[in-house]
Formats: structure tokens, sequence, C-alpha cells
């Protein structure tokens, strides 16, 4: 028969020992989960990208419903457990009681909130879940926020506030940031690069009073007087076990839980893992330790053998651009010798703290890359004698004369560990590789190797590199060029997380390498900038391609293309007579008609642009576009208003969709095509999206194309009316407007987000369809206007040159 | 050398550049800074694109027909690049760009 387990708590630890449990024995258990938080297990230690921006919360979820419903685990989120029942085995959960035969308490910790006056002002928060990271994310520029704790916490709390423009404080009660983990002089140099970051570090620090106005926090009081005004105030001071509801069943607790080697209790049938334990009198903040007290307990109620060992660990701090790592013990005593090593210019700081010819600590700051070596070191008590003069150098200068990135990997001995969070040495990846797995994924799914906080993710690539050698392809993870290393998906992430409304702020605040960027990242980064921002930022003619600057389509020659705009392709005598005037008038030496239904006039001088547009314009006619990234044409064909087929009016259509969606820019060039029935005349199936009309509504299709690569629509949705059609075209638009790479057609973008999700986007929530309109409708109210007629009256000089010496010289 | 003003850096678009027409042929004065200019001729040698529509970073300039980088200080292509384009003396005068006389006074052979 099925034993009954219950879980209390849905955290990192425990869900770790349903993720042990069920691979191991699926059918074991009949498991219920309690978690007072109203979802799942997440990736609690990711929450600091997430507050930055650099990370969604969907990206950090661990177990999502689909994981829980797999494996038949009954799921009470959002549920307070009130008791636990030992002598009846049974949780009374608020809703409802639940018997076990097993239980694990998870309850994890509790933020510590320093019992100042006035800590249960409104805007007095800890940083623990979700919910505190949304209420910091709320803040941007022009709020102040106070940080008391200069901790691990507290200083991704401040960095990722501080990412958005909040002016952030950070009151520090020691004498140093991270005193537990760091020296002074590492300290130091972190507190440096918060500074630049405009972070304000208030050291020594001793907090008296939180101040307030009308019950809400108004500033924070130091105890030499100082008032630090704050509309949040985050303490990060630490965390304690939460113990009360084991407490109050009568378990035996201390400062955490109880738990010998096997994760039980005081209880034998009630296990324990996470913060909330105390094993051997020490308790846990850290991810580590936790996932090893999770495979423990796993094994434990499965009969097998198992004890939970104590082991040296490692920090790195989560706030990108400060680039850190500590380990062991550094403090200074008898006996102790230090090796350092300063590189002031490059912030770089290492110091080794030496007992008895083995390495005991390491902090350093600046460059880590190291680290894993060192920290392999310590944990072994290995013997640094032969090496101590070339040791801080690092595993690429001991024995060897290669400075081969990939020689420190190819140095580190199987016991090496390359996943702190999961505990996976170098052994278990080669194993796995060596087992089929040849990617990061299939390793990622084999070992979990940097599956957690995700530093070590470049480690499992050299090792994979190093094992596989030529047969291992480096991801292709590419950057956006050589001025940076983030990728597009990267740098748009950022520009909205961090919110950077300017080219000035993406250089800076994402490290670029040149001064301005090049002919690569720029119109990418101007474009980028534009969608997000579209009130706040100004279009860069200057970052843009010469056609896009010039409103036309440069020619081998340096000529230039003009194409006026032909609404849904329907024309009139007048316009015509007009083209067919500039064309004399200016010596148009070629005119075409274009697969866009519109005309083409090559061969235009540069300095003759303004001029004709002028002359074009005064007719009536504007630009086509026929040179952006952005909007071109809709075709149409005649529909119901001539053809004895047509079912709509998709002439009518297509010029209302044209008149919508002009002057929009998009990641790369927008076709759109109207056929008034399944006979498709206007080609409609082969655009980026095409509406198909039949008797019964309108049918939407998107991704198609008909270029190098040749590809049919797929079917969004099929509308009964024409506003509702016209609606979902400005969705999708905006959708692929907002989340598109830069140079990627519309059938590359759904290739990525998959055509399940543009449905959930703009088809099914009718909510997110409305807010994307509106998001286009706005960024319309700048772009939907005729460039042409703005440059004849405002920059038609700058097509002239600038001086002109043949003419002097001909007098 | 004797120097003879073009026109205001004002008249130049922040990293953009505008034409000089002179008896050699078109050259481009590119402004890359607020207060920085250059002077090189405008005919990419790959295919004779206008670098002066190409975009300006740094001190270079990609041409925008087939994306040569060129390097305003000394001419040179960038990168695979094998090519050389002729730079010409120019300087700011509070504000006013100053072409060498020389240069754009030379009248052709023909």
């Amino acid at each position: 028969m099925k034993q009954r387990l219950v879980v209390i708590g849905a955290g990192m630890a425990s869900g770790r020992v349903l993720e042990h449990l069920t691979d191991a024995a699926p059918d074991a258990f009949d498991i219920t989960l309690f978690n007072s938080e109203p979802r799942g297990n997440y990736n609690r230690i990711m929450l600091s990208p997430v507050l930055s921006g650099e990370k969604t919360y969907e990206e950090i979820v661990t177990h999502d419903d689909t994981w829980y419903a797999e494996r038949g685990i009954s799921c009470r989120f959002g549920e307070q457990v009130a008791k636990i029942d030992r002598e009846m085995k049974v949780v009374e959960g608020v809703n409802g009681h639940v018997p076990y035969d097993k239980l694990i308490v998870a309850t994890g910790s509790n933020p510590f909130i320093i019992p100042l006056p006035g800590h249960d002002l409104d805007g007095v928060i800890a940083y623990r879940d979700l919910e505190d990271t949304q209420r910091m994310m709320g803040m941007g520029s022009g709020n102040k926020v106070v940080v008391i704790g200069g901790g691990l916490l507290g200083l991704e709390a401040a960095a990722g506030m501080a990412a958005h423009g909040v002016d952030v404080t950070v009151v520090h009660i020691m004498g140093h940031l991270m005193e537990r983990q760091l020296d002074e002089a590492a300290g130091y140099l972190l507190k440096k690069s918060l500074e630049d970051k405009g972070i304000k570090i208030c050291l020594q620090a001793n907090s008296k009073e939180i101040l307030g106005q009308d019950g809400k926090v108004r500033a924070l009081l130091l105890d030499d007087g100082t008032e630090l005004p704050c509309d949040l105030l985050v303490m990060a001071v630490g965390i304690r076990p939460n113990t009360a509801l084991a407490q109050e069943a009568g378990l035996a607790t201390g400062r955490g839980i109880h738990v010998d080697d096997q994760m039980l209790t005081s209880d034998r049938d009630v296990f324990a893992v996470g913060e909330c334990v105390e094993h051997d009198g020490a308790v846990f903040g850290l991810v580590a330790p936790l996932y090893d007290q999770a495979k423990v307990a796993a094994q434990a109620l499965l009969g097998e053998e198992a004890a939970f060992v104590q082991k040296t660990l490692s920090t790195k701090l989560k706030v990108t651009g400060c680039d850190l790592f500590s380990a062991g013990d550094f403090a200074d005593g008898p006996g102790r010798e230090d090796i350092v090593f300063r590189d002031p210019a490059r912030g770089v700081y290492k110091r080794l703290v030496i007992e008895e010819n083995r390495l005991v600590g390491a902090v350093m700051y600046g460059d880590t890359a190291d680290s894993s070596w060192f920290f392999g070191l310590i944990k072994d008590g290995t013997s640094i004698e032969d090496m101590r003069e070339t040791l801080i150098f690092g595993p690429a200068y001991q024995g060897g004369d290669t400075a081969d990135p990939l020689s420190a990997v190819a140095a580190l001995p199987p016991e090496a560990e390359i996943c702190g969070c999961n505990g996976v040495c170098k052994g278990d990846i080669v194993e796995a590789i060596n087992a089929g797995a040849s990617d990061l994924g299939a390793v990622r799914a084999s070992t979990k190797a940097s599956a957690s906080c995700g530093t070590c993710t470049g480690l499992v690539e050299q090792v994979l590199q190093v094992t596989l050698g030529d047969e291992f392809q480096m991801p292709t993870a590419q950057p956006i060029c050589g001025c940076t290393d983030l990728t597009h998906e990267d740098v748009r992430r950022l520009i909205k997380g961090q919110e950077l409304k300017s080219q000035a702020a993406v250089w800076q605040e994402l490290s670029w390498t040149t001064p301005n960027g090049c002919h690569v990242c720029r119109p990418a980064i101007n474009y980028y900038l534009l969608a997000d921002w579209p009130l706040e930022y100004q279009d860069d003619p200057q970052s843009r391609f010469v056609n896009e600057r010039k409103h036309a389509n440069i020619q081998k020659d340096g000529t230039f293309s003009v194409v006026p705009r032909m609404w849904g392709g329907i024309t009139t005598p007048e316009e015509l007579r007009a083209i067919a005037d500039a064309a004399d008038k200016y010596d148009v030496p070629t005119v075409k008609v274009t697969g866009g239904q519109r005309i083409d006039l090559l061969g235009v001088k540069g300095e003759d642009l303004p001029a004709i547009w002028s002359d074009l314009n005064q007719a009536g006619l504007v630009s086509g576009h026929a040179y952006s990234k952005g909007l071109r044409t809709v075709k149409t064909c005649v529909g119901t208003d001539h053809c004895r087929f047509g079912t709509q009016d998709s002439t009518g259509l297509g010029i209302k969709l044209e008149k919508i969606l002009w002057g929009s820019w998009t990641p790369h060039k927008l076709k759109l095509a109207v056929s008034g029935c399944p006979r498709n005349c206007a080609e409609a199936t082969c655009k980026d999206i095409g509406v198909v009309c039949v008797d019964s509504g309108y049918q939407i299709s998107i991704g198609g194309a008909a270029g190098m690569y040749v590809k049919e629509t797929e079917l969004l949705c099929q509308v009964p009316t024409e506003d509702e059609a016209i609606e979902v075209v400005m969705a999708v638009t905006q959708a692929y407007r907002e989340g598109g790479k830069y140079l990627d057609r519309l059938y590359k973008w759904l290739d990525k987000v998959g055509m399940d999700w543009v449905k959930a986007q703009v088809v099914d929530d009718r909510e997110n369809r409305a807010a994307l309109v509106a998001r286009f409708e706005l960024s319309q109210s700048i772009y939907r206007k005729d460039p042409w007629a703005e440059h004849v009256k405002e920059k038609a000089q700058t097509y002239a040159p600038i001086a002109d010496f043949t003419l002097e010289a001909a007098e | 050398m004797s120097w003879i003003d073009i026109g205001h850096i004002e008249d130049i678009p922040l990293r953009g550049a505008r034409l000089v027409k002179t008896h050699i042929g078109c050259i481009a004065v590119f402004r890359t800074a607020e207060a920085e200019v250059f002077a090189a001729t405008n005919s990419c040698p790959h295919k004779g694109g206008p670098l002066s529509e190409g975009i300006v970073h740094g001190q270079s300039v990609t041409c925008p027909l087939h994306n040569w980088v060129f390097d305003l200080n000394t001419g040179q292509a960038q990168g695979a690049d094998e090519g050389q384009i002729t730079t010409y003396p120019v300087r700011l005068e509070d504000g006013r760009i100053l072409l060498d006389a020389s240069t754009v006074a030379h009248r052709s052979a023909a």
C-alpha cells in the first residue's frame, strides 16, 4: 500500500526532496504539499536577477503546475497549516485535515526584523519572497529607499533597485561590507564599485528609529542624528529558522528544529530539511547544504542508508559587475600566513590564507576565474608546499607554460567542485558526458550542474569542451557584436528592466567596450529604445542605415530609388500624372512597377530627393517606406467591389490597415496582404501577416515569407468582424515589435515564441490584446507621419553639399 | 598652410557627415564627436560607395554598401579588408570647420 507523505513548505529544499523521491520511486508515496505562498517551488536565490531585470519570474520557476500534476502531487498552495497533530498523525490545514504516515517539515526561515520603533509602519519590508521583490520593483527614479544590512542579501537588493534608477542608501552596522565573507580590503573594493553604481553606503551606522507619517515610513533616524528620507525601507539583516509549527507540535527545537544525520527530528516519522533545521549546532542559509539534506532525506524515506555531512561553503554575490568570491576561514591568527595580490588599476584583489602548508581560506575580488580550483584546495586540504610561489596565479601556472583558458579547467581534478549549489564535481560531469550528455542542457538534466544560480554555466561548458574536444560546439548565444558580450535578448531585457532610455545609458550601464557602438549594434539599440520608450526616446537618424536615414533606397551607383505609397495598391489618374511629371522633371532613368503594388522611381540623385518629394507631396503622395525595417505595403485584391467571388471588402480593409500601420518601425520589414476570398489573389499566405476573407469573417495568419526562404503563413485565428481583424493585426504587430530580435523577420520571432504563445497573447487574452493595441497606438502617435514632408521642411539643406568649390572655380 | 572656412560644426549632425565638392572629387567631412572632425575622400576603394552616407562610430566610418570600416585617423581599412582612403587636413576654430586650401583649390589637370 502507498504511504501517505505530507510536506509542509514548497521551498528549494523540499522541492529537491520531491525530485529525488519521484525520480527514484514514483509510486511509493501519495504526496500532499502545503505552501503558505500562493505558488509552488521557485529558485529563490534568483530573486536578485529578477529584481534587477536580468531575469523574469517565469524564468526562475523550478516546478510549474504541470510538473506537480505529472507526479500526482496534490498541491495546497496559499493555505496555512494550523497545527501538526502527531498523536493522530494529521496535518491540520486551514481548509481541511490531511493524515500522514511520514511528514516533512520544510517551513524555511523568517527574515529577522529589528524591533526598532516604527518597524511595523507601512513600507517597512524584508527581502524574502516574490511579494517583497515586486514591492521593490515598484520603486523607480524619483524614489528613495534605505536598506538596513550590508550583507549578501541587502547588497543584492540595493544593486537591483539602483539598476532601476532608485536612490538607494545602505546602512550597515559593521566597519566593512559583507564582513562575514570578506576581509576589509575586498570590502573596500566592493563598496567602491557599488558607489560607482550610485549606491550610498553608511558604515558603522546604528539605526535608532524608523520615522513615519500617516502610518507610512518617511525616514530612518540614525543614532548620530542623521535622518535618511525614504519611501521604502528594506531590512535585510538575517534570517531565523521558522520553528513555530514544530515547536507547538512538541518536536525538539533549539535555534532550529533538531535533526540527526538522516534529517529525522525527535519524532521517527517526521523529517525536517532546509533553513528551519539545526544540525550539530549549525543552521543553514546557503543552498548547497540544503540540497545535500534533501538528498539524504529522500534516501532515508526510501529506507536507504545516507548521512548528512556539513562541508566548507563558498559565496558569490549576484550583482552584475561585482565579481567576488570567498571561501573558508580568512581571519588573521597565529601560524597563519597570507599571499596577497593586488592590481588597483583593474580593481583586482586576491588573498589566500595558508596554515601549515594548506590553503584554509580565499577571498577574491574583481577576478574570480580560478575560484573553483582554490575552493577545491581548501576542501581537500591539499598540500601547497610545491606550488606556493605561483599559487596565487592559479592552476594555469602550475607546471605548465600554456595560458589557454581551458587549461585551468583541464587541470582540475575529478573531485573539484564545479557547481556549488548542487554539489556537482568535475568527475560527475565528465561521467555524464561519457554516458552521452553532449550539450549543456543534457548535462544539466543528468547532473543538475548549473541548474540553480547558473554562475558556473561557463565552467560546465568548458568541461564539455575539454572532454569532447572538437565534437563540442560552444553554444551559439552570440553577442550582438564585438562591442559587447551581451546577446540581443539580454540587451532588450536590460533596456526594459533597467529603464535605459538613451544610447548613452546603454553604453554606460551595459559596459559597452566602444565609445558609441558600431554599424552593427547602433541600429539595433536605436530600434529597441524607440520601440520600448516611444515617448521618452528620440529616434537617432545617425544610428540608422543610410536608407532609413535618407528615406530612400541607395543603389549600387550611389543614386536612390523613390517609392510613394499607394494605399492598398489603389491609385488615381492625378497621382499617376504627378509621378510621371516627377520622373520627367528629375530625369529618372527607370520607372518600375513593384511587387507591392506601387511604382518605383529608380536613379534619383541624392541632392534631388527633397525636391522630388516636395513635388510628390503636392499631389498628396507620401513616403512608401520601401526602405524601412517597418511597415512596407498592404497588398490587396479587388474584393467585393468588383470581383464576382469576393466575400468581403478586401481592398477597404487593406487600406484601413495600411493607414493604421504606416510609419511604424519593426525588427525587420513587415509586409501584409488581404485577399477577398480563399482564391487568395493577393498572395496573403506568404506575407508576414496575411488576411484571407471568407463568408463568415476573416482568417488571420502570420509568419509567411517569400524571399531567400519561402514559407507559408500559419493560421492565428478567424474573427467575425473587420474591427476585430484590425485589432488582432495591430496586437500581433506590437507583440513582434516588443519581443522580436532586430533583423528577425516575423517568422523567426514566431519560431522562437511559438504559435501557442502568440495565440494566448493576442487571441485568447482580450485584455492583453487591448493593452498591446494601446501601446501600438501610443507609439504611432509619434511615428504615424510622412518623413518626406518633414525632411522637405526641416532638413532639405542637409541633402546638398556643405560647400561646393567646383562652382567657384568655374567662374 | 592656408585654411578655408567650409561651414559651422553644427551644420554636420553628430556622428554624421556632409559632402564638400571639389575638382579632385567629393570630400566627406565627418563629425565624430561634439567637437571633432575628420576629412577623407567620399569614395570607398572597394566599389565606390559614398562614405558620407555611412554610420559613424568612434573615429571610424562604415561604408553603406558592403560594410567596409575605415579608421578616419589613418584612412586604413579595418579588419580583414585591405584598402586605404585618402584623408585630408581639417581643423576646428571657434566652431568653424577649416579645410586646407590646397586640397580644395587644386584644379584637375583637365
